[in-house]
């Protein structure tokens, strides 16, 4: 597998570490094998020297010269839209919902319990309901198998069981 | 350059006083800022601030904890149970109840450092506590022994608590109230089974990291 995402000038990564942690930056010049020129001027990254091992970097390139000035860097941000696509990426999304499960109070946490519970006892309804139905009428277990005198629709008693727990999401 | 100083015009220390009598020399030179009268030969006897007893003593509440505010409770026979908050009573405790009919937890008292204070409030301006219930309404009975006991000391038997009548009336009184309260609640349904729950730690979950 060879590598994707390199250290360059236009390098568009995550600063992962340190006062700016979270923020989006660009690589604008190599200074040594382990610290970067970075600037983000559409994220409130002063132009600063950084360590690469406090940056992760992401797929996102744009291009400027090396040691290019702030005002030249947001230029080539803002055409990109950078911010945009990032926030559009898995990996921005997955942070997203990282902070908001941080976030959530003990009352939104038994909140989600309660609808995580409730959507996958439905699921399993709809599961089994096919399931169960498919094996009477032989196209799961096969017509050796299938129930005798073939399959007949259930009685459904269950129709009543529904509808108040419905209302109680 | 010099420095010259500038004088400030000084201010008279003395005045001359016409005085009477005959052969007194008719004036005489008087201070104008006089001198003490009694110097004392000891220090004054200055008074310390006396040592404030419990019921003097300053209590403070977590900012977390409001009236109306849901606990978790982390100790005691009702851990784990999620309470109402009513109010802080003189001694410093905290005034709780379950409600009753959702939790099994009655008017009680406890410490906030046994406490968690969520996030999660009810309005319960509305409600009104009776003045009654107060820390000498919680105070544990004590039997009177007789002056000379006779035979086994073993032989009295420890009896346990039952709950009294007036407990029973005024538990119905509160709980309709906050109850009442709960039920204006956007979240009343939810709100209902979440005091009825217990709280409880999962993997992954770590207190010191979580917000409540």
């Amino acid at each position: 597998m060879p590598f994707r995402r390199f250290v360059e000038t236009g390098r568009i990564a995550l600063i992962a570490d340190g006062p700016q942690k979270g923020k989006l930056a660009s690589i604008v010049d190599v200074i040594d094998q382990t610290r970067v020129l970075v600037d983000g001027p559409a994220s409130n990254v002063p132009r600063q020297q950084i360590r690469l091992n406090q940056l992760h970097l992401t797929k996102f390139r744009i291009k400027f010269p090396y040691t290019a000035r702030t005002r030249i860097v947001r230029k080539a941000w803002n055409d990109a839209k950078i911010d945009e696509k990032w926030s559009d990426s898995m990996w921005a999304k997955k942070l997203q919902a990282k902070e908001k499960r941080a976030a959530l109070t003990d009352f939104d946490r038994f909140k989600l319990r309660k609808a995580r519970s409730r959507r996958n006892k439905i699921r399993s309804q709809a599961f089994f309901s096919i399931k169960n139905a498919s094996s009477r009428n032989g196209s799961l277990y096969g017509k050796k198998k299938m129930a005798k005198g073939g399959d007949k629709p259930k009685v459904k008693k269950a129709a009543k069981a529904e509808k108040p727990a419905a209302k109680k999401k | 350059m010099e420095f010259i100083a500038t004088k400030k015009p000084a201010k008279p220390l003395t005045a001359v006083k016409p005085i009477g009598g005959e052969k007194n020399g008719e004036k005489r030179v008087v201070l104008l800022k006089k001198r003490r009268n009694y110097y004392p030969t000891q220090d004054k006897i200055r008074k310390r601030p006396a040592k404030k007893c419990f019921k003097q003593h300053k209590r403070s509440l977590r900012s977390s904890i409001k009236p109306g505010t849901i606990l978790i409770l982390l100790a005691g026979p009702h851990k784990g149970k999620r309470v109402v908050f009513l109010k802080q009573l003189h001694s410093g405790l905290l005034l709780i109840t379950g409600p009753f009919k959702i939790n099994a937890c009655p008017l009680r008292r406890i410490s906030q450092r046994y406490v968690i204070g969520t996030q999660t409030r009810i309005d319960i301006s509305k409600a009104k506590i009776p003045d009654t219930i107060n820390d000498s309404y919680f105070r544990r009975e004590r039997k009177k022994r007789a002056k000379k006991e006779e035979g086994d000391i073993f032989s009295t038997k420890k009896e346990s608590y039952k709950v009294n009548d007036q407990r029973k009336a005024d538990q119905k009184i509160v709980d309709k109230e906050i109850i009442g309260a709960i039920k204006s609640h956007p979240e009343r349904k939810l709100l209902f089974g979440y005091l009825a729950s217990m709280f409880g730690l999962r993997s992954s979950q770590y207190p010191h990291r979580m917000k409540f």
